[in-house]
């Protein structure tokens, strides 16, 4: 394999400076939430290491988590894709079609066996013989199986390859089905979202570029640097929470003054996802802080937990929280009481995390799968 | 057979040579199209193929309607918010809800900027690869790349030395033999006809445009949250805006206004001074090539967008022209109306589901869906594997929907056309311009370059009309007015027992309908028309032939090893499946060979 190069040999070629390269890889150790220490070890990984080839899969889906892909800021997509994998196969951007495509998949599976990655965008339909879903004039279903058999690696790009998302939902009419339940054999990471935030998607792949190895996934699957902890443990908005200042119509005065969305049906509370502290296009903004309460878009089953408006009182894992609801109401003379009551919840969760018994509330009306 | 005319004006002939692409890629979602080609290797019949449905619309059933824009805006992430806006104008319209001007506004910036972005990439990142050969930039010189840049735009990126950073860059990267996205293409093909210099300048323009896009979408994460899927809300936005009282940070604010009207700034200048010189040049070089007109010179329909007033969208106040041409006749604009039973219908007997009547089509309030996955007697192959599909029976997952019966095309040429044909002059100005600058006739406009230059200018106007916008809602703001949503209805129990209603707006692909029927506070039946169900359309039941496969016929293919120019044509509707392939039951049916578990 003489012409599998380095990912540093590459980006010289370039025309890139070492120094520009060097100050992508501190960027690099920084969007992944590393130490400055960090940045000398991923330029020695990128100096030694080939660029992995990418095979990237279409389902059902709706091209979201591409079009969210492209959006990266740092790193660029131009340089994930011209510099730091190789993005052999995307029907979404690839330039050629019909068998000129196809052919694509059978040359890296077997030029590169066990060491590509599968991305997969979207899920495969079972219903029908997996006929709501063709490429090449077969289900998408028997595609997805032969290229993951040979990959070193999934990843299962936004809430449709991890969980099944909206073609899923009830009554999910083609039996759409996540990656996980068909591919058993391979290491799957799911970086869940409807989509996912640009950043998160491309500081998965930075890792496992930089440090040889898939992240550190939690129960789930999901890389536990940016899915450990919920929008509402990191939002901005949480001291209005915690002092009982909530929207209580859309565009009201509190509402215009940016206090909590709880009331609104925001799910925060029970979302794990980094759109609090990473942000959104650059770190614009994120959905909390443009108004709108988080709909839970990373969540399994999100579509079928009732209305995105529905207050988030009846869920269980939601415990004493629940009660500030109540404490909301009669507002300032029981902040000191509301945040007690918080704290006190905070460290119930916590004990219950340490014990495994539970890492996200359940989803009562999601479809299941089997 | 002998070869068979449709009763919208095309010959077929699918006695030749069967070519078939499958995937076609650069597009949303899954497609396939099949060809046959005569002894000179020019296309005879077309058949054009939606391969994936997901049944949105069955899910929707029984739901919120307030949820609805959520559901619906994940028809598409590559149009995302469209299908949100027209969801929501839906539930507006079954319940009568009145919107605050600012939301209106707000609302038209988003669309706005979805157009902005939408063509921009579809240009340079889903269709310039077939117009633009990225290999024989490497034999360009990059101080001649350097004056043409120059000749054609003030665009400061434009030096020999830039073109000759990219060219260095491109060089090594087809050299180390790792071609990622532009492996096995049809690099050197005949069909490729701009010089190296151009195809140089083109690519450069490729890897900036990838950079600013991502810039053009922070309007949606301003007023949205994120980008792709930004929130909307039944009743106006759900961003307040707060300009100078206590909080004003957790809200629509001067520094939020000022990003966004930076933002308005740059996508104009990127586009007047990168898009359009870059369509101008390219197209200069392609003007002999005037294939792919398809329905575009007979039949075309717009349901018209962006409505300068509040809660009026009747024609004088929709900026986008509005209308339908038929037989093309430029002199006769048809309204539409979409509540009409008689106009919009959708027809099934060549699409994956079954009708009790298929003789008929049915109006989208009315709408049925049952799938129905069969392959006629002369396809070839097996139920999942198929070799050929049989057009003379069920072939795809899209329906065929028709106004008053006919097959029309959508979109932006279609935008263009009626309002050149209504002699509006930011439509028509714009045209004459182009034509003059290029020396072709106006029947040049009904070609596949056509589509593409419609696009472009549609983008420059998108642009433009961002700033007036943003002006506007200053000038709202300036006078008094912050409000953004009315709750006025927002409890369900303030609700009629039953309502129906119909949201329409113009994707950046075309005409997109949304038709609502809602029962005791929930969704009884929900139904999408989207412009990609319009232009790929499988035939209908007497035959008519829809835009996809009408603007294949008579293309000549150099290699039909390398089908360039269908992608080429095909790309120049920017197809969106995910989009087409939708489909509701109607109240109290089952669908059938479901599994519901």
């Amino acid at each position: 394999m003489a012409r599998v190069e380095t990912f540093y040999d590459v980006i010289r070629r370039q025309g890139i400076s070492r120094r520009s390269f060097l100050k992508f890889c501190s960027l690099t150790a920084a969007s992944l939430g590393l130490a400055p220490a960090f940045g000398p070890r991923i330029a020695h990984a990128m100096e030694t290491k080939p660029r992995i080839p990418v095979l990237w899969l279409h389902g059902l889906e709706c091209t979201c988590c591409s079009e969210s892909f492209i959006r990266s800021a740092h790193p660029l997509v131009k340089d994930v894709v011209l510099s730091m994998i190789s993005l052999d196969y995307d029907d979404t951007i690839m330039a050629a079609a019909g068998h000129q495509a196809e052919a694509i998949l059978d040359e890296i599976r077997h030029e590169y066996k066990g060491r590509y990655i599968a991305a997969v965008e979207g899920n495969p339909p079972l219903n029908e013989d997996g006929m709501y879903c063709i490429v090449g004039g077969r289900p998408f279903v028997e595609q997805l199986r032969e290229v993951c058999s040979d990959a070193m690696a999934v990843i299962s790009w936004g809430s449709c390859a991890s969980w099944g998302c909206v073609q899923a939902a009830h009554p999910n009419p083609t039996r759409a089905t996540p990656v996980h339940e068909v591919i058993t054999d391979k290491p799957i990471i799911k970086v869940p979202g409807c989509p996912p935030i640009a950043e998160v998607m491309t500081g998965v792949v930075s890792y496992i570029l930089t440090f040889d190895k898939i992240p550190e996934l939690d129960r789930q699957g999901r890389p536990k640097m940016f899915y450990s902890q919920r929008i509402h443990d990191k939002c901005y908005r949480r001291p209005h929470f915690d002092a009982g200042q909530f929207v209580e119509q859309w565009d009201d005065e509190q509402a215009q003054k940016g206090h909590c969305l709880y009331k609104m049906g925001c799910k925060g509370p029970t979302t794990y996802n980094a759109c609090s502290t990473t942000r959104w296009n650059g770190g614009v903004s994120f959905p909390i802080q443009s108004g709108h309460g988080c709909i839970g878009c990373s969540e399994d089953g999100f579509w079928d937990n009732g209305s995105f408006y529905d207050r988030l009182t009846n869920v269980k894992q939601f415990g004493i929280e629940a009660n500030a609801d109540q404490i909301g109401g009669t507002v300032a003379g029981v902040i000191g009481t509301g945040i007690a009551a918080h704290a006190a919840v905070s460290a119930v969760k916590r004990a219950r995390m340490k014990s495994g018994e539970t890492q996200a509330p359940p989803h009562p009306n999601a479809p299941s799968h089997d | 057979m002998a070869t068979v005319s449709t009763p919208n004006g095309f010959s077929l002939d699918n006695a030749g040579r069967r070519v078939v692409v499958d995937p076609v890629t650069r597009i949303e979602g899954h497609m396939r199209v099949e060809v046959n080609l005569d002894s000179d290797n020019v296309i005879r019949n077309a058949v054009s193929t939606g391969t994936m449905w997901r049944g949105l619309e069955v899910i929707l059933k029984g739901r919120d309607p307030r949820d609805a824009w959520a559901f619906t805006e994940r028809i598409c992430g590559v149009c995302t918010g469209t299908h949100a806006l027209t969801s929501v104008r839906a539930v507006e319209n079954a319940l009568d809800i009145k919107i605050p001007e600012n939301a209106n506004t707000i609302r038209n910036i988003m669309q706005l900027t979805l157009q902005v972005h939408d063509h921009l990439v579809h240009f340079y990142h889903l269709h310039a690869l077939d117009w633009v050969d990225v290999v024989s930039g490497l034999k360009a010189d990059p101080k001649a790349t350097s004056e043409l840049a120059q000749s054609i735009s003030p665009w400061p990126k434009s030096s020999p030395g830039y073109f000759r950073d990219i060219q260095a860059r491109l060089r090594k990267f087809v050299e180390s033999g790792q071609l990622g996205p532009f492996k096995n293409a049809y690099w050197g093909h005949p069909a490729y006809k701009l010089p190296p210099e151009a195809n140089l300048m083109a690519t450069a323009h490729y890897l900036e445009a990838l950079d600013f896009q991502k810039e053009i979408v922070k309007i949606h994460t301003v007023y949205g949250g994120k980008n792709p899927h930004p929130n909307w809300l039944v009743g106006g936005v759900p961003c307040p805006i707060n300009i100078d009282g206590t909080g004003g940070v957790g809200a629509i604010n001067m520094e939020r206004l000022n990003l966004v009207s930076s933002i308005i700034d740059q996508s104009i200048e990127f586009v007047n001074q990168v898009y359009i010189p870059d369509l101008i040049a390219i197209a200069g070089f392609y003007k002999d090539w005037l294939y792919g007109g398809g329905l575009s010179s007979t039949s075309l329909m717009s349901y018209g967008d962006i409505p300068e007033r509040a809660n009026d969208y009747g024609d004088k106040s929709l900026l986008l022209p509005r209308g339908v041409i038929l037989n093309g006749k430029l002199d006769e604009i048809h309204e539409i109306d979409l509540g009409a039973p008689d106009q919009v219908q959708e027809f099934v007997n060549h699409s994956w589901y079954k009708y009790a009547d298929e003789s008929k089509g049915l109006h989208p309030w009315d709408g049925v869906t049952e799938p129905n996955y069969v392959l006629g007697p002369n396809a070839k192959g097996t139920k999942t594997r198929i070799e050929a599909l049989d057009e003379g029976a069920k072939y795809s997952w899209i329906k065929s929907p028709r106004w008053k019966g006919h097959a029309v095309e959508v979109g932006p040429l279609a935008r263009y056309v009626i309002g050149y044909a209504q002699n509006k002059p930011e439509f028509k100005e714009p045209v004459d311009q182009l034509l003059k600058a290029l020396d072709v006739p106006v029947a040049a406009l009904f070609s596949t370059l056509g589509r593409t230059a419609a696009r472009g200018l549609e983008c420059a106007w998108a642009a433009e009309k961002l700033r007036y916008f943003q002006d506007k809602l200053v000038k709202t703001i300036k006078a008094g007015d912050q409000s953004t949503a009315n709750t006025a209805k927002w409890d369900p129990s303030s609700w009629p027992k039953s309502a129906k209603g119909v949201g329409f707006t113009e994707a950046p692909r075309g005409a997109l309908g949304h038709w609502i029927r809602i029962e005791n506070t929930k969704i009884a039946n929900y139904q999408a028309v989207v412009p990609t169900t319009w232009n790929g359309s499988p035939r209908d039941t007497k035959g008519n032939i829809g835009a996809f496969e009408a603007s294949l016929l008579d293309t000549p293919m150099a290699d039909p090893e390398q089908p360039l120019e269908i992608l080429r044509t095909l790309h120049s509707f920017d197809p969106c499946l995910a989009c087409s392939t939708h489909v509701m039951a109607p109240d109290g049916q089952e669908v059938t060979k479901v599994t519901v578990r």
